[in-house]
């Protein structure tokens, strides 16, 4: 478990994360939503080591996860950012091999060999395993993002904003395989997410931040009601019920 | 691009040099050792081939390892200041010392090549505007700021005829015994060899890098020890050669991607191949006469970066 103990970050002084207590369930999806500049990328990055907290701490497993040793902790953490969308000529397969890299260091075994093709039959790109990233499109790339976390295979898999520039298509395809690796494999997914619906439709608890601070946290039920949503978003969002999906009407509110 | 062909190629043109020149050496003078022919092979060939293939290799491979850290295609030691950075260094050590031995030339010149490429990395880090093009011009910037700055001692000092020795890249003063230093570049190899893997993933950028549990300012300070050690050598026994690390890993990632581990021979060996080119049109072109090799990669290198950055779009 994955537990963050009034944990603060501050820029030029100012508070972006703002004294945040949560704890992350094992085996679920949690979304991290809230307007622009809430701290949600900046919680899930002091999560993930990427940035260090100022004050209090992030334990995994009970203990501080700046303790950890970095390659144990790419065992048991993984973080895809926005900014993945990098300039290297990989191919899909030697991007989900350098998924490995904490057990391998880049020296394949078999069993590591499996792993990698295991995670891109998975991510269904065995026909695209030798493009170039830079041949792929968006969906594509992020599919190959997600299958070298799965090659990774960590319990923890944290992904900030994995929807970001992608068609409605792919981003169903996304949240439908996030949703998977939590049934399939028990993996626990955490999730910056902007839109409500993608939040309220695949996840099952939801963390709302505002101006650096937890506002809301809970079951997805219980934060998908207009009274919730009005102190998060300061907007009057009907809620409508179809085939138990609860979707936010927010476009004429 | 296979590896047999490159190294069919590099062969061929091994033996191309080693009977290229002046003084007209066949095969079969070499039978009798005591000739003066055998003498010249020994003294002069020789030791110019091992000192272009050691070069070659050497500032291709630091040009790769550079552009993967700044994760920048167009950054190679002649687009951050590097080699301009190294020759103050060396500049610096004759005016502290006024008989600089080789190794004091050879410490101040790699001090000054790492601290050099470490500032253009912290210059890197601070600016917002990180277009393709824009870094190597901050980095060409600052290699010329360097460069005036070496002149203007020079000139005051009266050692301006010294020091551009060291800016013109010239293999025909290579000799035995004046070039035994490029075989630091061997290890050097090695270790680039080595962490490759490590190499690619730190090109990924420093979030990709921690999240593989990768100790990333580690890696980044070992290449830059790797760039700075070739960068040394090369223009302390050769001079400055140009474009060369920019332009050869440009053309392999186009053909092989940026997988250091398998493309690291490769650029090694075309970047070998390269330089035997402009060597040997070199020292044809105006027989009996020789041109500095750092004219003809020049010209050569500069059509293919232009080439290259007209090609542009995705590889930038």
């Amino acid at each position: 478990m994955i537990q963050v103990k009034e944990v603060s970050k501050y820029f030029a002084k100012k508070p972006v994360v703002d004294n945040v207590s949560v704890n992350i369930q094992s085996g679920k999806i949690t979304s991290f939503i809230g307007p622009n500049g809430a701290g949600k990328s900046t919680l899930l990055s002091m999560v993930s080591r990427l940035l260090d907290a100022d004050t209090g701490e992030v334990l995994l497993d009970k203990s501080d996860v700046r303790k950890w040793k970095s390659n144990d902790f790419s065992k048991r953490i993984s973080i895809l950012k926005q900014s993945n969308y990098m300039n290297v000529r990989l191919t899909i397969r030697e991007l989900v091999a350098f998924g490995r890299f904490p057990y391998s260091k880049g020296r394949l075994n078999a069993e590591d060999e499996k792993m990698v093709d295991q995670a891109i039959e998975y991510m269904n790109l065995g026909d695209l395993e030798d493009s170039y990233l830079d041949e792929l499109s968006g969906g594509q790339r992020q599919r190959a993002f997600i299958a070298m976390v799965i090659a990774q295979d960590t319990e923890y898999i944290l992904l900030d904003e994995p929807l970001n520039n992608l068609d409605m298509k792919h981003s169903v395809q996304i949240m439908k395989i996030l949703r998977k690796l939590v049934e399939d494999l028990g993996k626990t997914v955490v999730i910056v997410l902007h839109d409500i619906n993608f939040a309220s439709v695949y996840s099952d608890f939801i963390v709302a931040l505002k101006d650096g601070r937890v506002i809301k946290d809970g079951p997805t039920h219980e934060i998908i009601n207009s009274d919730a949503l009005k102190e998060i978003y300061d907007m009057d969002i009907p809620i409508q019920e179809m085939n138990s999906c609860r979707i936010c009407v927010y476009f004429n509110s | 691009m296979k590896k047999r062909y490159l190294v069919i190629a590099l062969v061929a043109l091994s033996l191309l040099s080693l009977f290229v020149g002046v003084s007209s050496i066949s095969p079969i003078d070499l039978l009798d050792f005591k000739s003066e022919e055998t003498e010249i092979f020994l003294i002069s060939r020789i030791p110019r081939l091992i000192a272009i293939i050691l070069a070659g290799a050497g500032m291709s491979i630091a040009g790769l390892i550079m552009q993967s850290l700044s994760r920048n295609k167009f950054v190679s030691p002649t687009t951050a200041g590097t080699l301009d950075a190294t020759r103050l260094g060396i500049l610096i050590s004759m005016l502290v010392f006024t008989n600089a031995t080789y190794f004091q030339k050879i410490s101040f010149a790699f001090i000054f090549a790492l601290a050099g490429t470490l500032l253009f990395m912290q210059i890197l880090n601070r600016i917002k505007f990180k277009d393709a093009v824009f870094v190597p011009l901050v980095g060409l910037m600052f290699g010329n700021i360097l460069a005036s700055i070496t002149t203007f001692f020079a000139y005051k000092s009266d050692i301006i005829q010294n020091i551009s020795v060291w800016l013109q890249g010239d293999f025909s003063l290579i000799l035995k015994g004046r070039y035994e230093l490029l075989y630091i570049s061997v290890p050097v190899l090695i270790l680039a060899y080595i962490f490759a893997n490590r190499f690619t993933v730190a090109g990924m950028g420093e979030d990709f890098a921690k999240n593989l549990g990768l100790s990333y300012n580690k890696v980044l300070n070992l290449g830059l020890v790797l760039v700075a050690l070739i960068s040394t050598t090369v223009v302390l026994t050769v001079g400055m050669i140009p474009f060369l690390g920019l332009i050869i890993p440009n053309i392999v990632s186009i053909f092989k991607g940026d997988h250091l581990e398998k493309t690291l021979p490769h650029t090694a060996l075309l970047g070998v191949i390269f330089l035997l080119i402009c060597d040997i049109l070199g020292r044809v072109i105006i027989f009996p006469y020789e041109i500095p090799i750092s004219m003809t990669v020049g010209v050569i290198g500069s059509a293919i970066f232009l080439f290259l950055l007209f090609r542009g779009k995705a590889y930038a």
